[in-house]
């Protein structure tokens, strides 16, 4: 067994409290490792480590590859277009492939909600869900809330606004597990046609306009929006978006004194946010993506490790 | 040949019957339905403690045979029949060649008359190819056996085509068979749209895709004056609508399926495409109004929707499952388990919705038990209780979420043409 409950890192929806708390603790410790001048330690020592990508990705598939490497695993990775999946291999036979060579883990992204579980089922290795369609995105939600406990010293009683396309967002639906489980105050806000229905019943607050959900908020988080989803009629156009829900100076005022400005990323300049938003000393953008690395680093070590 | 099924509860309801008696079948006819009925040199089938009803008919099933017989063939499928007390079904139309000329009829009629445990009524396709463009030919279809006519698995998207179709076939006195989904409003869905479609990431499928299409086929139906059957309805409104259209006096019927009134979305949970279904499992509400509906006789009929699927279908990421699940044979326990012990309906409502419902919908002279028709009846223990296990199917294929699920309610024998082809619970 690992050190937390499940072989696998699926989702925040059915992790503990203490478990991310757990996480959360390790990646300090990480980041250490992660900012210090000679970034080899010994913790995944003899693992192997798989990272098996069906969409594309540049930052989260680095990150793990780099924290895999930090802490001295073996990596390799796979992508969907590059192997015998673009041949129509299932996701099981595809899995249970890589299983046979020894793999310790299993990192994997995929376009439809659901695959890694269907895979952790099937391999004996641990999975780690670094996204599955619009259901979860674990390592994301972690990192953040990671970035808020840094800054904050606790999640406890922060108040979360998470601002754009709820419905497609697999990091809002992560973030909103985590953070209510640690006792923080999520708010949503966007598009009514991309708010997903009865989100609310996961123990978010629902507004339709950004200036209510930006009263008060610690942490003011952007989601990328993307252009396929206005092409398919969801909203009538960018400039609508923007005008309506983008955030700009003036519409940061709402926010805490104190606030963070946060973003997945890749950031949409000008859409979700102003450039003079993103960049200004609010944001900690750029630390989310350090941070990212310590978290996944944290995530690979617990789970590989055999409880003392 | 002479069979005496001896001091069953039998109920009948084209004649009211509903008592303890025998039944006599002589050379596949039924002799005689009499208390005390000789016995000397019969063969017996001691019914007591049991019910006899005439064969269950199933209104919309999918046999996949031609061209899917990896999931199912006339064989395996009219077995699987058997096994849950269908004496007859009638078979969807999206086979490959699709059910739209007299040749695919023909085949299927001539496969179920060698290979057949049941008797199977194809089902015609109203487009042709079911590409929802231009009329198949019907009036051919009707007479070489058709019992109906469907686009079933897609909705006939064009309100046009549909008026034509319920125009075209009124000519030929064959059903309209409709199968309602709004694809604008399906979009990419996967699931029930509500909390758990939210909390899975999965897209939604609202109930309103299934709704404004009964609407739609009702006001075509009413505006033709044309009977039509709403197939498999799964939702409160679309129930509603289908009620109201009735009380001003359109001709509708409609059916619903045994996981409409047994399951929620809550089974989706976990990504069990098991439980991928289309119309899609829906809330507890739709589920109670489905049960009102069966209560009131909005709905008419019980159906199974018996849809097989390979393993390797099923065994996918959610979203590239199949839809569909297998029927026949938890239907009748499903329904006594969930309509008749949880005290909603009477067994008798029960029967009417699985047989002479379905045989008046479909034109067929079946469903009852008349001296001097040909004998198909189905016994039952309304009272066995046991546990689904798919591995026991007779079915190709084991698509149901309902293994391990607890029933109360068995099939004892199922009778076709004075056959005996279920002897105590086992395929002969």
């Amino acid at each position: 067994m690992s050190m937390l409950n499940s072989k696998d890192l699926l989702g925040l929806k059915d992790v503990t409290k203490e478990e991310i708390e757990l996480i959360l603790d390790t990646a300090k410790t990480m980041k250490m490792i992660l900012t210090s001048k000679a970034k080899n330690a010994p913790h995944l020592r003899g693992k192997s480590i798989i990272t098996l990508f069906y969409e594309n990705s540049t930052r989260t598939r680095l990150s793990f590859e780099l924290a895999s490497k930090y802490l001295g695993a073996t990596a390799a990775n796979i992508s969907a277009s590059g192997s015998s999946v673009a041949k129509g291999e299932t996701l099981i036979d595809t899995g249970k492939t890589i299983d046979m060579m020894g793999t310790d883990v299993i990192i994997m992204r995929h376009n439809m909600s659901g695959a890694p579980h269907l895979l952790a089922k099937h391999v004996e290795a641990s999975v780690i869900n670094a996204g599955d369609g619009m259901n979860e995105h674990p390592t994301q939600a972690l990192l953040d809330m990671f970035t808020m406990r840094e800054k904050f010293g606790k999640l406890e009683g922060l108040k979360v606004s998470i601002i754009g396309d709820i419905y497609h967002s697999r990091v809002a639906r992560s973030n909103i597990w985590g953070l209510t489980k640690l006792g923080a105050e999520v708010t949503v806000a966007g598009p009514a046609t991309i708010m997903p229905p009865e989100i609310g019943k996961m123990g978010a607050k629902v507004f339709t306009t950004v200036q209510e959900a930006l009263i008060d908020a610690d942490v003011v988080m952007g989601l990328r929006i993307q252009l396929e989803r206005q092409k398919k009629g969801l909203f009538p156009s960018e400039r609508e978006y923007s005008r309506f829900f983008g955030i700009d100076d003036k519409r940061l005022m709402l926010a805490n004194k104190n606030r963070l400005v946060m973003h997945p990323g890749p950031v949409n300049r000008g859409l979700e946010f102003t450039s003079s938003v993103i960049d200004s000393d609010d944001s900690v953008i750029n630390e989310q993506v350090t941070n990212g690395v310590a978290i996944r680093m944290a995530i690979l070590y617990l789970l590989t490790r055999e409880e003392q | 040949m002479r069979t005496v099924i001896k001091n069953g509860h039998v109920i009948d309801i084209k004649s009211g019957l509903n008592k303890v008696t025998d039944i006599v079948i002589e050379d596949g006819i039924v002799a005689s339905v009499e208390e005390n009925a000789d016995i000397l040199g019969a063969e017996v089938i001691d019914a007591e403690g049991l019910y006899v009803v005439p064969g269950l008919i199933d209104a919309h099933c999918h046999l996949r045979d031609p061209g899917f017989e990896y999931k199912e063939d006339i064989e395996t499928g009219t077995k699987s029949a058997a096994k849950g007390g269908f004496t007859s079904v009638a078979c969807m139309p999206n086979t490959n060649p699709v059910i739209d000329n007299e040749t695919v009829v023909n085949y299927i009629k001539d496969k179920a008359a060698r290979e057949g445990y049941v008797h199977v009524f194809p089902i015609g396709a109203i487009s042709k190819g079911l590409k929802g463009e231009l009329l198949s030919e019907i009036g051919e279809l009707k007479f070489a056996g058709a019992v109906g006519i469907s686009d079933d698995g897609k909705p006939v998207v064009s309100s046009g085509l549909m008026k034509k179709a319920l125009i075209y076939s009124s000519m030929f006195d064959i059903t309209v068979i409709s199968h309602c989904e709004d694809m604008s409003l399906v979009e990419e869905g996967v699931m029930n749209e509500g909390y758990n479609s939210t909390i899975m990431g999965l897209k939604g499928i609202p109930s309103a895709a299934e709704e404004t299409m009964i609407a739609r086929d009702l006001i075509l139906s009413e505006y033709t004056g044309v009977p039509i059957h709403i197939a498999h309805v799964s939702t409160k409104l679309g129930i509603q609508l289908i009620r109201d259209a009735k009380k001003r006096g359109v001709k509708v019927t409609c059916e619903t399926c045994p996981h409409y009134f047994s399951l929620t979305d809550d089974s989706c949970l976990g990504f069990n495409t098991l439980a991928k279904v289309n119309p899609p499992l829906r809330r507890q509400e739709d589920v109670d109004a489905v049960i009102e509906g069966l209560k009131d006789g909005t709905i008419d009929i019980i159906a199974t929707d018996h849809a097989p699927h390979h393993k390797d279908e099923k065994n996918l990421e959610f979203g590239y499952a199949a839809n569909g699940m297998v029927g026949f044979e938890t239907a009748l326990p499903l329904a006594i388990t969930n309509l008749y012990h949880k005290g909603h309906m009477s067994l008798e409502a029960i029967i009417e919705k699985m047989t002479i419902n379905p045989a008046k919908m479909l034109g067929l002279a079946k469903g009852d038990i008349s001296v001097g028709k040909m004998c198909d009846i189905t016994i039952f223990d309304a009272n066995k209780e046991y546990t689904v296990d798919i591995s026991k199917f007779e079915s190709k294929s084991k698509n149901s979420p309902f293994d391990g699920y607890s029933v109360k309610g068995a099939v004892k024998y199922t009778i076709v043409d004075g056959n005996i082809v279920v002897r105590d619970g086992m395929l002969m």
